[in-house]
């Protein structure tokens, strides 16, 4: 009889100590954007945009940068069905283009960091693999993006260009299905993005695909119609664009455009 | 439910009028999405994407995973469920909790939790692949594992349930005249819990048909091996939701349509029928 009343309290307290968090330090500095926005970004960002997220917020601390990751195409779906995102970031021009053509995008695209493919084997690279054309040898285990995924149309392209055919053990739903198969050493090799092998540390070795055989993965970002905080979200991609926001983007192994 | 309105409503004069009306509330909240999804089905391309041979693929390889998993989970989860509700022994509550994990478990980590076990290098995936061969993970084999791994639970809480409920006098009396226990587990008991089995294998097969993230994770995503509808249905998403508005509509058909057969052959008793 008498738990219900106190858990009710405490839950209670703890939801005004949320609130006092959430509203907390709300004048400092004065060129400072203020307010909270939701970041829909492609799988490929995710180590590279936690740290610039960080880095945004503390130098607008009245700011609030949310992330969401997931494979591109998935996002936009997610967006056009009415999710709360106010800036999308692509790992490819065409999936962009989709929410530019159904009218959802707040600003023109800018294309703000590139990206290219390389092969990433398990530590070690236990089965001596040397280049693209080593995917297709008999027994390999190889995972791709699926094609409907960036990642995986990317993937594609490559193959078509050194005219390798690869049967892949699986098609995974985004980039980070094939490094976590090749880091649990399920899979003896994939095609990922170079900056999901350095995001994948010490337990991942990336085997270069030479650059008349790749592709250059362009990221453009642009926030969205249904936008709520018009200051933060042009902030935030001002950021990523500016010097700082470019040098954490570096340290993933991102290029500039 | 129109036509059965009339009758409806002289049994409602026994019931608390806010239970009706929460209970209508509840069933708005199941029926809406599907018609939701109704409302949103590509009518006039349905038939094409239905018959496309990738649909009926997934179709096959969900429906033919999901019943072994089935009957796996029937297999080893009977005999288990038996064990914890008839057998006293210390630890039988952490057994218990061990063996219905699964259930909360979210199914991504599930699905790398099998890696580490039974993949290529897992703690005995490794002897597997080393003296038979066998490797799970990106196999069919391997989506039956994953399914049977989340669904089994199902079966063995609610058959447990039917094991402590069933009347022991019945098997206590066979044995004083004689029969053997598995005589007595065959012809006494199994029978008795016959209601709780079927519940149970209809809700670990419903959740094995529906499984995803352990599969993905574990087994990955190939067309005719190991793409099963749900597989399918999350990739057709990315590039055309009309596509996997129609696949999931075939999956829900499906599994309504067993359901309600089920229901009405096997666990039956509260349908109510005209007499």
């Amino acid at each position: 009889m008498s738990r219900a009343p106190r858990i009710a309290a405490i839950v209670l307290a703890s939801l005004a100590l949320l609130a006092a968090c959430g509203s907390s330090s709300s004048n400092n500095g004065g060129t400072a954007v203020k307010g909270a926005i939701t970041v829909f970004a492609a799988t490929s960002l995710t180590a590279g945009f936690n740290e610039a997220g960080a880095a945004f917020t503390k130098a607008n601390p009245a700011a609030k940068v949310t992330f969401s990751f997931d494979a591109s195409s998935a996002l936009v779906t997610q967006i056009s069905q009415g999710a709360p995102a106010d800036v999308f970031a692509s790992a490819d021009t065409a999936t962009m283009d989709k929410l530019v053509k159904a009218g959802l995008n707040g600003s023109a695209p800018v294309v703000f960091a590139t990206n290219s493919l390389a092969v990433i084997v398990p530590k070690g690279n236990p089965k001596a693999i040397t280049g693209v054309t080593d995917l297709s040898r008999a027994g390999l285990k190889v995972v791709l993006c699926a094609e409907q995924v960036p990642c995986g149309s990317y993937a594609k392209q490559v193959l078509t260009k050194a005219n390798v055919t690869v049967t892949p053990a699986s098609f995974e739903q985004n980039v980070k299905g094939v490094v976590t198969k090749v880091t649990a050493g399920e899979a003896d090799a994939g095609i990922v993005y170079i900056t999901d092998v350095k995001a994948a540390g010490d337990k991942a070795e990336a085997v270069t695909i030479p650059a008349d055989l790749n592709v250059t993965a362009s990221y453009p970002i642009a926030t969205t119609k249904s936008s709520k905080n018009a200051g933060v979200d042009a902030a935030f991609i001002a950021f990523l664009t500016g010097p700082d926001g470019q040098a954490i983007l570096a340290k993933y192994g991102f290029t500039k455009p | 439910m129109i036509v059965s309105a009339p009758a409806r409503r002289i049994r409602s004069e026994r019931l608390p009028l806010v239970a009706l009306v929460l209970a209508a509330v509840a069933t708005a909240f199941f029926a809406l999405p599907f018609i939701g999804l109704l409302w949103k089905a590509p009518w006039g391309d349905a038939w094409s994407i239905l018959t496309s041979e990738s649909a009926l693929t997934a179709l096959r390889l969900s429906l033919w995973c999901s019943l072994w998993a089935t009957v796996f989970s029937v297999l080893f989860g009977v005999p288990l469920a038996w064990v914890l509700a008839r057998l006293t022994f210390p630890g039988r509550g952490a057994v218990r909790a061990l063996c219905t994990l699964s259930m909360v478990l979210p199914p991504v980590v599930a699905g790398v939790a099998l890696f580490y076990a039974l993949g290529r290098n897992g703690l005995v995936g490794q002897y597997l692949d080393e003296w038979f061969g066998i490797t799970l993970p990106f196999t069919t084999a391997g989506v039956i594992v994953a399914q049977t791994f989340v669904a089994m639970p199902f079966l063995v809480l609610t058959v447990e349930a039917a094991f402590r409920q069933a009347d022991t006098r019945f098997e206590d009396a066979a044995r004083t005249l004689g029969a053997s226990p598995w005589y007595v587990f065959r012809r006494i008991t199994l029978p008795a819990i016959r209601p709780g089995l079927a519940a149970g294998a209809v809700l670990s097969w419903a959740r094995a048909l529906g499984e995803f993230g352990a599969t993905i994770t574990f087994a990955g995503n190939f067309p005719g091996r190991t793409q099963t509808m749900p597989l399918a249905i999350y990739l057709a998403n990315e590039t055309n939701p009309d596509e996997a508005i129609v696949l999931s509509l075939v999956l829900i058909a499906v599994s309504f349509g067993v359901l309600v057969a089920l229901r009405d052959r096997y666990l039956g008793g509260t349908a109510p029928r005209a007499a």
